[in-house]
């Protein structure tokens, strides 16, 4: 198992950049998740890593070698593709002994190391048949035979759980993070489901418009998002933006909303113009005797909590509260937000203001 | 049965298919029966008016096919000696003698090298070609791909004076070799086209899964690229055989010896004492069983081939 490096990685296509100069690293055993929407460049990051496309420029390291511009043959990693892409006219066996084959391995080796590999993934009683009826669980376990079969120096996975249904996935997710736990191997993991990556996820990187946008442990994402984009893209319901138009300066501790003062982390950084203030619904709460005040639009009961849309003078709402309290449409409460969860962005850039709160986790991404 | 379904036809509509394709089978079948017919009938029957559906079967046409002969007079007859084998039996009641084999077992053979040589060929280069215009960035690829796709677009015939020449200069007139690349250079064009359609429908994930799994892209292409393309493969492959088999324009203009095939062969028979049809015919029932085996063993390709890609898996 290895360490991967990714320095100033960057791919061109023509005119189109669909990678713009991405650093992160990857620890030795880590569970690693590339995040983003359809189009963020992060499946091309991936197979930038695999050695299925050669990087424009920078560079890759993985055990300390610098191999950007090597084959994929060469890289000795192991990749899973969210059609699986198992071999239509081998058989279970012959899929997951293929890689194996390669490498010149003995008969006697090959099948002992295919049966440990099909111990451990439970499959032994399909080793013989075809791959072309087995369900897509089954075919998701062979996929990940052919990857475990060989101890590569990492694992590379494109959306593995994209084509399962979602009762599948939720299974397979528990299982592929169990063999994760298990081997203790280098994993890196496409998926543009936001929930599967906190879920699973050592650490994440999120990725937009082919630039990393963050990088960090899942909770530290989710708490101190470094852009609205981020700040948007996770979390469901999203971060809420209460927008207004004014200057802060480094050291303020409340922000005027509509005549009324909330208090905020320390700023250690300044901006003006339109500046959004962000808060998760869950750090959203009512009080009567708060004075910044919205209309409740919407109430949707989820069983454990309720979702509350409200309407306030800087903007739509959402709040995440209790689902015994009882709220009608119309009705008008006070709000109150935890003041150590706020973070400020600057609209223009997107970039969040640096705090007390949240310069331990964006002043070294 | 009362009430009416969508996807299963009424018995009625099932009979008037059925009528339908009996009736078009019978009159699509009805010239290869009669040829094969006209095989086994003696010279008499085949020319008979009104001809004859029932007849005492001879395999005098295929003796006459497989020799040369000559006339002998009732005199002659008396001094040979009597005939040795069951085909000079033949050949004796009809008056004549073998006096030696003919040519059409040779030019059947020049055929089979031709046909199934420039097939080869033309299935090699068409592979690769099309697995390169699928795969890899090729520059000017869409003209390369129309420009191959218009060498189709007239009869091949029309240049046949230019290759004529051509093919004297080289020194390639009358030769299988000269065959083989003339079938070769005509099928190639359909080939990559009829091939990069099937590669382009493999997914690329497979060829990459090799790749990572430690082999070369060479090793990917023929290890699974390859087997899977194999419907495509076959079907092009009856294309193109099918093309080069029965052609015969150009082997009537550019061969007439050594290197000539069946085609243009088999009309010569007629000249050889009278009109002998039922040599033709059975020299043109022999001249089908080769494609007719070929297409067979590959019929299940065939039929998945032509409608492969029509509904996604």
């Amino acid at each position: 198992m290895a360490q991967i490096i990714i320095k100033n990685l960057r791919k061109d296509f023509g005119d189109f950049t669909a990678v713009k100069s991405s650093s992160f690293t990857i620890e030795d055993g880590e569970f690693f998740m590339l995040l983003g929407p359809s189009g963020c460049g992060k499946t091309t990051t991936l197979r930038m890593i695999a050695g299925l496309e050669l990087p424009t420029s920078g560079e890759i390291y993985i055990d300390g070698e610098e191999v950007s511009q090597k084959r994929a043959s060469h890289r000795d990693i192991a990749f899973v593709f969210q059609m699986f892409a198992l071999y239509p006219h081998l058989n279970v066996r012959q899929n997951i002994s293929y890689p194996l084959k390669s490498q010149g391995m003995s008969r006697a080796g090959i099948k002992a190391k295919v049966a440990e590999v099909a111990g451990i993934l439970g499959i032994e009683d399909i080793l013989n048949k075809p791959v072309g009826g087995l369900s897509g669980g089954d075919r998701q376990r062979i996929a990940l035979g052919r990857a475990i079969v060989r101890d590569p120096k990492a694992f590379l996975m494109d959306e593995p759980l994209g084509a399962l249904d979602a009762e599948f996935r939720e299974r397979m997710a528990e299982e592929l993070r169990a063999l994760h736990d298990r081997m203790n191997a280098t994993t890196v993991y496409v998926t543009h489901d936001q929930l599967e990556a906190m879920q699973m996820g050592d650490k994440i990187v999120v990725m937009n418009h082919g630039s990393v946008e963050q990088f960090g442990v899942p909770q530290e994402i989710y708490d101190w998002p470094a852009s609205m984009f981020v700040a948007t893209f996770i979390g469901s319901p999203s971060m809420n933006f209460l927008r207004f138009n004014g200057a802060v300066a480094k050291g303020d501790e409340a922000v005027m909303l509509d005549g009324n003062s909330i208090s905020i982390p320390t700023l250690l950084e300044g901006c003006n113009g339109d500046i959004a203030l962000g808060i998760r619904p869950e750090h959203v709460s009512f009080g009567e005797s708060s004075p910044y005040r919205g209309e409740v639009i919407a109430s949707e009961y989820l069983g454990t909590t309720r979702i509350v849309t409200l309407n306030t003078p800087n903007g739509p709402l959402k709040a995440r509260t209790s689902s015994a309290l009882n709220v009608t449409a119309g009705e008008i409460v006070g709000l109150q937000f935890n003041p150590d969860t706020i973070t400020l962005f600057n609209e223009k850039t997107g970039a969040a203001l640096l705090s007390v709160q949240n310069k331990g986790v964006l002043s070294d991404g | 049965m009362s009430g009416f379904s969508v996807t299963e036809p009424s018995n009625r509509q099932k009979w008037i298919a059925a009528v339908l394709v009996i009736l078009y089978a019978l009159i699509t079948i009805a010239p290869l029966l009669w040829i094969i017919a006209t095989g086994f009938k003696s010279p008499e029957d085949a020319i008979a008016y009104p001809p004859k559906v029932l007849f005492e079967p001879s395999l005098e046409g295929y003796v006459n096919l497989f020799t040369t002969r000559t006339r002998i007079t009732e005199g002659m007859q008396q001094t040979l000696p009597p005939p040795a084998t069951w085909y000079q039996q033949i050949a004796r009641d009809s008056g004549t003698m073998i006096a030696g084999p003919s040519r059409y077992g040779q030019r059947f053979l020049n055929s089979v090298v031709i046909g199934f040589g420039s097939t080869f060929l033309s299935i090699f280069f068409g592979t690769l070609a099309a697995y390169a215009f699928s795969r890899f960035r090729v520059p000017i690829k869409d003209d390369l791909l129309f420009f191959i796709l218009s060498t189709r677009m007239m009869p091949p015939i029309a240049v046949a004076i230019p290759i004529f020449l051509m093919f004297r200069q080289l020194g390639l007139n009358d030769t299988q070799l000269g065959m083989i690349l003339l079938y070769t250079a005509v099928n190639l064009s359909l080939a990559v086209w009829l091939l990069k359609g099937f590669i382009d429908e493999i997914p690329l994930e497979y060829e990459e899964a090799a790749l990572i799994d430690g082999y070369t892209r060479f090793q990917a292409f023929y290890k699974v690229v390859l087997p899977q393309a194999a419907t495509g493969i076959a079907s092009t492959a009856i294309f193109c055989l099918i093309f080069a088999w029965n052609e015969y324009a150009f082997a009537v203009l550019l061969t007439s010896g050594t290197a000539q095939t069946a085609p243009p062969f088999i009309p010569t028979i007629i000249g050889v004492g009278g009109q002998d049809w039922p040599a033709v015919a059975a020299g043109a029932t022999l001249f089908l069983i080769p494609v007719m085996i070929f297409t067979i063993l590959l019929r299940k390709h065939l039929l998945r081939g032509i409608t492969f890609g029509a509904v996604r898996k």
